[in-house]
């Protein structure tokens, strides 16, 4: 009994030493669409998130006028007409990855949660791989976004150039959160 | 029970933070200064510049088309008869500093410009309410030709217009100008004056997200006692498609040179001396490099 007592009052006094939370600033978004007249590119470095090993809780932010694209004024029609992101700087994910393992090396794992791009929130399941080198995380993960399921709407007029799919590749750095 | 206590507090400590903290503590951060894009579609309101640059590399191809007088009857076939044209080219040798020439057919001028963002319209801390561009022409009038009027030299030909452009993104959809504009034209006739000062205003609504309705007036402050010459007017329509901005208005002035049409501008919009009018614009962006600009 006492053993025990005295065993939870050392992890006590370590837990709040012991990293739980990392967090990655900078982090790397790509998007990708073919389409028929142009193939549409864009990169984004701002990205942020935070990942709880301890329960697998995950969060990310990306904002959207971040983005940057071969043609200036793609960005403006992006910002403007496409994202809005005036009325909606941000497309977040809040979600869980499960089975992750607080070990060295590379995982495939699963996320699950919620995903809001242009205001509306949708639940996805996406995979990804974490790799761990000493207290260094690094995230990928490629998944495709339908611009119908998120309500982004493409203006029927004339010329367009636009993809109804596109392809989203994250590669997140992660660094133990301070305490 | 002690025990208990003990091992709650325990699992109190490891357990990991909930979704939505782990969310506000990454909206934790300090808002960042950001700068507000997309005051205007075009680079003109209807006849002149407003806020909106080229930005570096990008060349546009501006075509300004005005027919005749709507009232000039179906001879005329109410003014389709009558073609003036300006054809422009614009390009951004930095995001604040564009160059662009043209050439008018009206009086056969050719024409310069330089632009330059002295102030951008920002959101965030340590931002600006508004943006303010300089803006200045010159022009030089062929008609009439040597030939024709022994008594014009090279110098009478010449004029500019200097220009402040303030602008304003209200919200999304409303964006405002103000523009005042000092004229310079080296000769005149008996009634009118060298140089004459005006104040512009104009606006854009957002209808959609590729339709704006455009408004755009130039008041003369000291506009000569006997002036034959009218206050511009003009309303418009911003239909924007990808790399292409189509303007199509309704004005009492002819040409879109800012010597013209603030100072010289014939017909009264109420009288019915109205002009349909369009500008196309097609950018252009040369070279392939990174947009590497801050908004």
């Amino acid at each position: 009994m006492k053993t025990l007592l005295a065993l939870l009052l050392i992890t006590l006094s370590f837990a709040p030493v012991l990293a739980q939370q990392y967090k990655a600033e900078n982090g790397y978004v790509r998007f990708f669409s073919e389409a028929a007249l142009e193939d549409i590119a864009a990169e984004n470095k701002k990205g942020s998130s935070i990942f709880d090993v301890s329960n697998g809780n995950i969060v990310f932010s990306i904002p959207i006028t971040s983005f940057e694209f071969e043609k200036s004024l793609m960005r403006e029609h992006f910002n403007e007409k496409y994202m809005e992101s005036e009325k909606y700087p941000k497309a977040v994910f809040k979600g869980n990855i499960t089975d992750f393992e607080d070990r060295e090396g590379t995982q495939n794992l699963q996320a699950h949660g919620n995903m809001t791009i242009h205001g509306v929130t949708r639940q996805i399941n996406t995979k990804g791989k974490i790799m761990k080198e000493g207290d260094q995380l690094r995230l990928t993960s490629t998944f495709i976004v339908r611009l119908e399921d998120y309500e982004v709407k493409i203006p029927k007029l004339l010329w367009q150039n636009i993809a109804e799919e596109v392809e989203v590749t994250l590669d997140f750095q992660y660094k133990p959160l301070a305490q | 029970m002690k025990w208990i206590l003990l091992t709650l507090a325990y699992c109190a400590a490891i357990q990991g933070m909930a979704q939505d903290d782990l969310m506000a503590l990454l909206d934790d951060e300090p808002a960042k200064k950001e700068n507000v894009y997309a005051t205007f579609k075009g680079t003109r309101i209807i006849l002149g510049h407003s806020v909106k640059m080229r930005k570096k590399k990008e060349l546009e191809l501006l075509i300004s088309h005005r027919f005749g007088r709507i009232n000039s009857g179906a001879h005329e076939l109410w003014g389709l008869d009558v073609a003036n044209i300006r054809i422009g080219l614009e390009y951004g040798v930095m995001d604040n500093l564009n160059i662009g020439v043209g050439r008018s057919s009206f009086d056969k001028s050719f024409d310069g410009f330089i632009k330059y963002k002295l102030l951008q319209q920002s959101t965030g801390p340590g931002s600006f309410p508004f943006s303010v561009v300089f803006f200045n022409s010159w022009a030089v009038r062929t008609t009439p030709q040597q030939e024709d009027d022994p008594s014009y030299d090279f110098q009478d030909r010449l004029s500019s217009a200097s220009q402040l452009l303030i602008g304003k993104k209200i919200s999304p959809a409303l964006s405002l100008q103000l523009m005042p504009v000092f004229v310079h034209k080296n000769r005149v006739s008996r009634i009118d004056e060298n140089s004459q000062f005006a104040l512009g205003a104009g606006g854009r609504m957002k209808l959609t997200k590729s339709l704006a309705l455009n408004l755009e007036y130039y008041y003369r402050v000291d506009a000569p006692e006997r002036t034959e010459f009218n206050n511009s007017l003009s309303v418009g329509l911003d239909i924007e498609t990808g790399g292409h901005v189509f303007q199509l208005h309704f004005t009492n002035s002819t040409m879109t040179l800012e010597r013209a049409f603030v100072t010289e501008t014939f017909g009264d919009f109420f009288e019915g001396d109205i002009h349909f009018g369009f500008n196309i614009s097609r950018t252009f962006q040369l070279g392939g490099k990174k947009d590497e600009t801050s908004w």
